[in-house]
C-alpha cells in the first residue's frame, strides 16, 4: 500500500480519525526499524518531533489547527540551520556545529505546525549527485538498496520514498532535488530563484542555491512550497512577489497549454528506456489537451562546463569561512594560515577540496576572464535561449536525468558524476522553476522522472501541468517493498 | 593542462594543506575536468554581457537601524577557543 500523503494525513487529523502524536510515533518507529538499511537520516529529532506533535494534537482538539501542514511529519536536509539541533552539512568540519538560530524556512515550517522528524544525509556541502560524498555514511535507494538515491539531497529523497517522512526539503543547486526525486520515484520541485529565502541555509553557490521540497504528490508539493515561499528581509535576493495559493492553482488541467520539447534533451547519452517513458508522458499531456512543439536550446551541451566553473567559484568563496576560528573544527597550527590550512585539510572531504581548488583556480589572476568571465557570458546565452523558447511555449518537458539510479561506487570518476546533471543544470543557471514527477519505471523496476520547466515565478502553471499528468497516470500508487 | 606548481599555488590561495600524494591526484583530476571545461572557449561570446545572477535585483537597501542580534555567549557557544567575548587565534603580530 502506498504511504499516506501529507494532505491525507492532515485531513484525517482534522476529522479526528488520526492523531498527530500516533502518526509521529509510527514514523519514528519506522525510522528505528528501517533506517539502519536506508541511511536517510543523520540526526533523528525524536523528542522535538513528539513535543511538536503533542502541540499539534492540542490544536486539533481545540478546533484550531494552523493549516494543512499542521502535524505533518517532515524531514530536513542537514543543510538547514535548526536552532539547538546539530547541523553538519554532511561534513566533518561542522560535525559538532549547533546553530543558534533557525533558517527562515524552518521557522516558517514550525509556524505552519509541521513536525520535524530529523535531519537527513547529503553529499558534503551539497556537492555531489549520489550522497556518497557524505562524511558520515552512504544512503541507499529504497527501490534497490544496492543503488544510490541520487544527490546531493539523497537522504531527504530516500526518506520520502521509503515512508520515513511524509514530505521533506532539500536544496537544489544543479539538480540536487530533481535528480534524487527522479532516482527515488517521488516529486521534487525547484522553485524560481528567490521564491524561498536562503537565510539559514548553509551556502554552497549563492547564485544557484534553491530551497526545494520533496513530496509524494503534487498537492503536497504545492502545500510545502506555499508554507515556505515569500519575501524575507534577511535574504536580499528573495523576491517581493506575492505568494499565490498553489493548491487552488492546481485545478484546470493542461487544455490549451503549449508545451515545448527541447531537441537537445533527447540526444546521445539518454537511456533509451527513459527516452521512451518521457515521450510517453508527453503523449499523455497531448492527450489531455496540451499542444506539443519542438524547441531548440542549443547551449544545453555547454551547461555542465559552465556550471562547473560558476558553482565551484562561488563555493570557493563561500567556504572560505571554514577557517577554524569562529565555529566548527579547529586543527592547531603554528600561525593563523597554518591553522586554517590544516583545519580545512582535515575537515573537508575529497570532492569539496576538488571544487574549492577548481573554483580558486577559475578565479585566480590570469584565469579569471577565461573561465569565470566566459562562464558568466555563456550563462547569458543559456538564459536568452530559454527566453526565446518561452516566447512560444508555456512549459518545457524533458527527462530529469540521462540515466536511472546507479550502483554505489559506479561513478568514481568526478567528471562522470558531473555529467548526471546535464538536464537539470540549465534551469538552475536560469533560476527557472522546474519539477521532477515520476513517469514510470524501467524494466528493472527503477523509477524514471519527467522534468517540467516553467517561466520565472510561474509555479502555478508548472504545478497544474504536473498535477494533470499525475492524475492521469498510476505511478504515484507504487511504493518500494522496504517492509 | 595544469602543473604541480599551479596546484600548489592554488592550494596555498585556498588555504588547503595537501599531501604530496593528494596534490598529484588533484593535478590529474583537475586536468581532466579543465580539459572538459575548455570546450567553453570555442563559444563566441563577443558582445555578450555576463549574467551573475538569475534574478535582476540591484542594490537591495534597508533602513540603517539597530536590530536585535544574538548575545555574545550564544555566538561563542560554537567557538573552538573562546576567551571572554572573543575568538582566540594564534598570535599574528610578532612581539
Amino acid at each position: 500500500m502506498a504511504a499516506p500523503t501529507i494532505h491525507e494525513l492532515t485531513a484525517a487529523f482534522a476529522r479526528g480519525e488520526q492523531s498527530p502524536v500516533a502518526v509521529a510515533e509510527s514514523y519514528l518507529a519506522r525510522i528505528d526499524t528501517l533506517d539502519g538499511r536506508v541511511g536517510a537520516y543523520l540526526t533523528v529529532m525524536r523528542d522535538e518531533a513528539l513535543s511538536a506533535a503533542r502541540a499539534s494534537e492540542a490544536r486539533y482538539r481545540a478546533g484550531a489547527p494552523l493549516g494543512p501542514l499542521d502535524g505533518a511529519p517532515v524531514a530536513l536536509k542537514d543543510v538547514f540551520c535548526t536552532r539547538g539541533v546539530r547541523t553538519t552539512c554532511g561534513s566533518r568540519i561542522l560535525e559538532s556545529f549547533v546553530p543558534p538560530y533557525d533558517a527562515t524556512m524552518v521557522e516558517r515550517l514550525r509556524t505552519a505546525g509541521a513536525v520535524i522528524l530529523g535531519k537527513t544525509n547529503m553529499d558534503e556541502f551539497a556537492m555531489g549527485s549520489s550522497t556518497e560524498h557524505s562524511a558520515f555514511h552512504v544512503t541507499r535507494n529504497p527501490w534497490d538498496l544496492t543503488r544510490v538515491p541520487g544527490g546531493s539531497s539523497g537522504g531527504s529523497a530516500a526518506a520520502v520514498a521509503g515512508g520515513l517522512a511524509a514530505g521533506a526539503f532539500g536544496t537544489d543547486t544543479g539538480g540536487s532535488v530533481r535528480q534524487p526525486a527522479a532516482f527515488c520515484g517521488v516529486v521534487g520541485l525547484k522553485p524560481t530563484y528567490g521564491r524561498v529565502s536562503r537565510y539559514g541555509l548553509i551556502a554552497f553557490a549563492s547564485s544557484l542555491d534553491h530551497v526545494a521540497p520533496f513530496a509524494l504528490d503534487i498537492v503536497d508539493t504545492a502545500l510545502l512550497l506555499g508554507a515556505v515561499a515569500g519575501h524575507d528581509p534577511l535574504d536580499a535576493t528573495s523576491v517581493e512577489a506575492p505568494v499565490p495559493d498553489y493548491v487552488a492553482a492546481l485545478a484546470g488541467g493542461v487544455k490549451g497549454l503549449r508545451i515545448g520539447v527541447p531537441d537537445e534533451y533527447f540526444g546521445a547519452g539518454l537511456d533509451p528506456e527513459i527516452d521512451r517513458a518521457v515521450r510517453a508522458a508527453i503523449d499523455v499531456l497531448r492527450d489531455r489537451g496540451a499542444t506539443i512543439e519542438r524547441v531548440s536550446l542549443p547551449s544545453t551541451a555547454y551547461g555542465v562546463a559552465t556550471y562547473y566553473i560558476v558553482a565551484p567559484a562561488e563555493a570557493s568563496s563561500n567556504l572560505a569561512r571554514y577557517d577554524g576560528v569562529k565555529y566548527g573544527l579547529r586543527v592547531p597550527g603554528k600561525d593563523l594560515i597554518d591553522m586554517a590550512s590544516r583545519t580545512r585539510a582535515a575537515g573537508f572531504g575529497a570532492e569539496v577540496k576538488r571544487r574549492i581548488m577548481l573554483g580558486t583556480y577559475a578565479l585566480s589572476a590570469g584565469y579569471h576572464e577565461a573561465y569565470y568571465g566566459q562562464a558568466q557570458k555563456v550563462r547569458t546565452l543559456v538564459r536568452r535561449e530559454f527566453e526565446a523558447a518561452f516566447a512560444r511555449v508555456d512549459l518545457l518537458a524533458a527527462p530529469t536525468t540521462p540515466g536511472v539510479a546507479f550502483t554505489h561506487g559506479d561513478k568514481a570518476d568526478p567528471l562522470a558524476m558531473y555529467m548526471n546533471d546535464v538536464y537539470t543544470i540549465p534551469a538552475s543557471m536560469t533560476g527557472l522553476p522546474a519539477v521532477s514527477v515520476p513517469c514510470g519505471f524501467n524494466a528493472a523496476g527503477l523509477p524514471i522522472g519527467l522534468q517540467l520547466i516553467g517561466r520565472a515565478l510561474d509555479e502555478p502553471t508548472l504545478l497544474r501541468a504536473a498535477h494533470a499528468y499525475e492524475q492521469a497516470t498510476p505511478w504515484r500508487h507504487r511504493s518500494p517493498a522496504l517492509g | 593542462m595544469i602543473s604541480r606548481d599551479d596546484v600548489e599555488h592554488v592550494a596555498r590561495l585556498a588555504r588547503l594543506a595537501l599531501s604530496a600524494a593528494e596534490a598529484e591526484r588533484m593535478r590529474e583530476q583537475l586536468s581532466g575536468i579543465l580539459d572538459y571545461i575548455d570546450t567553453l572557449r570555442a563559444l563566441d561570446t563577443a558582445g555578450v554581457e555576463p549574467t551573475s545572477h538569475a534574478v535582476p535585483l540591484v542594490n537591495v537597501m534597508r533602513d540603517d537601524e539597530t536590530r536585535p542580534c544574538l548575545p555574545p555567549d550564544v555566538v561563542l557557544a560554537n567557538a573552538p577557543d573562546p576567551s571572554d567575548a572573543f575568538f582566540r587565534v594564534p598570535r599574528i603580530i610578532e612581539e
